[in-house]
């Protein structure tokens, strides 16, 4: 699904963030990525949504070469992709409801199923009964399945989340994995980024450390 | 496919309108601002559209008027009106004899007295005549060939001010062009700093737009349709700017034509002209908002 080959992302600054990566993601796989801030965790997660380009190396997507796609290209494999931003990025100016709504408009879904898609993500997150909140009446927990919601409702073949536990409390953080947990089980192929060690203590999954922008074995 | 082009494209379209409703006032005095910077070439056309149609009314069958010597005979007076007759340049013919001149300067002028004190009638039998030509050195070659006739005293025509008033025009149409031009710019340059603004303070929500898989093309049609809808709006203010001008100026006018025994009314925009100004209105507003967001979007790029 995602391979790195001789992957490398040097900053204009002189900064290398990714040093000659190679790694290889099944289609159904879900993985963590960690290491500590600074590791190039958040570089090799944006590399994949081509939000970063690679200084060298091929990195593929269902066998697309995303290092030499055309500009005009990049948001056809943002589509594919579902994105849980460290930041957030969630829009104040609008409701629950409208926030998990963006992705269908701009992927130009059929009007008349919009509306029932985007509750069936927020009912998935346990936020529907919260459609018409302001996400600034949200709290922290909310806000990250909201992320969630909104990155999914689209129904992406990858999920990639970059840090989706940062903040949360033990409990939230158990939440959020037990639903990262039921995409996986549908099929979809998820990457977290994450540098909570409790989360990583009882997985059965695989785990990447990137070490000074080196996968570490 | 494309009705699912359509329904984007009227979701933004209403999206947009509630845009404009959402700010009312900001969008209210861009509107006007826009509106009365419209208003002035288009008035000035107004006024050389009717200022054309009187001259044209004139220029287009050109009237002369023959004055006969004062000792003219009915007979050659038929024989005048034979002449003119035969010649092929002369479209129409109407004679006015003395008495009816007199009688029509009596009452149009309210000289009563004075023409009543006359011990004789001082004006001439004449000939109105409407030619086909309508060039100046036509109209001139005929004017000398009628002059020349026996019982004419004078033949007047003065196709001086038809040029000069042609002249006028020109100068005015390209006065025009040039406010147009002119105010064109600045309506785009208003345009321009307005979507910049809205780009600015949407700039959140076109970073994670482009994060998650909007083209351009979708990032940029909001802030076109908005450039659109304003300056489409716009036009409709100037519209209604000149239409109330040309209503309030023509119950104006009214008087003035009673007093001179003329036809003075300003004749409003055609339809065509109203649509071409909402049109170009419209073309200039989507314009400015198109070069706003090609020299800011790309700014925002996700990092």
């Amino acid at each position: 699904m995602i391979t790195f080959k001789n992957v490398s992302k040097r900053y204009p600054d002189g900064y290398v963030a990714l040093n000659n990566v190679d790694l290889a993601v099944a289609a159904g796989e879900m993985v963590f990525l960690t290491g500590h801030s600074g590791a190039g965790k958040s570089t090799l997660l944006k590399l994949i949504a081509a939000i970063e380009r690679p200084t060298s190396g091929v990195i593929t997507i269902s066998g697309q070469n995303i290092a030499q796609l055309k500009p005009a290209a990049i948001p056809y494999l943002r589509r594919k992709i579902g994105f849980i931003f460290q930041d957030h990025k969630l829009l104040f100016d609008r409701t629950v409801f409208d926030n998990v709504l963006l992705p269908l408009q701009i992927s130009n879904f059929d009007h008349n199923t919009v509306a029932a898609r985007v509750r069936a993500a927020l009912d998935k997150v346990g936020l529907l009964k919260k459609e018409k909140t302001m996400p600034i009446a949200l709290s922290g927990g909310e806000r990250q399945r909201l992320c969630i919601a909104r990155a999914v409702v689209h129904r992406p073949a990858i999920l990639i989340a970059d840090e989706p536990t940062g903040n949360l409390d033990v409990e939230y953080a158990r939440d959020i994995m037990t639903l990262f947990t039921s995409f996986n089980q549908v099929g979809v192929t998820i990457l977290i980024a994450t540098h909570d060690a409790s989360l990583l203590e009882d997985t059965q999954h695989r785990i990447l450390s990137l070490k000074q922008g080196k996968l570490a074995a | 496919m494309i009705r699912a082009w359509l329904i984007q494209h009227g979701l933004v379209f209403f999206l947009t309108l509630k845009r404009l409703i959402a700010t009312p006032l900001t969008s209210l005095l861009s509107i006007i601002v826009m509106g009365i910077a419209l208003s002035l070439p288009v008035g000035i056309y107004v006024l050389m559209q009717n200022l054309q149609a009187f001259s044209g009314q004139t220029a287009s069958s050109p009237q002369m008027s023959l004055f006969l010597k004062l000792d003219v005979t009915q007979d050659s007076i038929e024989k005048v009106n034979q002449r003119l007759e035969e010649n092929p340049q002369i479209l129409a013919i109407q004679f006015i004899p003395k008495d009816a001149a007199l009688q029509q300067l009596q009452q149009s002028t309210g000289l009563t007295d004075i023409a009543a004190r006359l011990a004789r009638n001082p004006l001439p039998d004449a000939f109105v005549i409407h030619t086909q030509e309508n060039t100046a050195e036509a109209l001139e070659h005929l004017r000398l060939t009628l002059q020349n006739w026996p019982e004419i005293e004078h033949v007047q025509f003065d196709s001086a001010w038809i040029e000069r008033l042609n002249a006028l025009l020109d100068l005015g149409r390209f006065a025009v062009l040039m406010l147009a031009m002119l105010l064109s710019v600045a309506i785009i340059a208003i345009m321009f700093n307005t979507i910049r603004l809205q780009i600015l303070t949407k700039r959140d929500e076109i970073e994670l737009s482009k994060l998650i898989g909007a083209t351009d093309s979708f990032i940029r049609r909001p802030f076109l349709y908005f450039g659109a809808l304003q300056g489409l709006a716009g036009g409709a203010t100037a519209w209604l700017i000149m239409a109330l001008a040309i209503r309030t100026l023509n119950e104006q006018l009214i008087t003035l034509s009673q007093l001179y025994a003329i036809d003075l009314q300003l004749q409003p925009l055609t339809t065509a002209d109203s649509i071409s100004l909402l049109l170009f209105s419209g073309w200039l507003g989507w314009l400015g908002a198109r070069i706003s967001v090609a020299s800011h979007l790309w700014l925002i790029e996700p990092k």
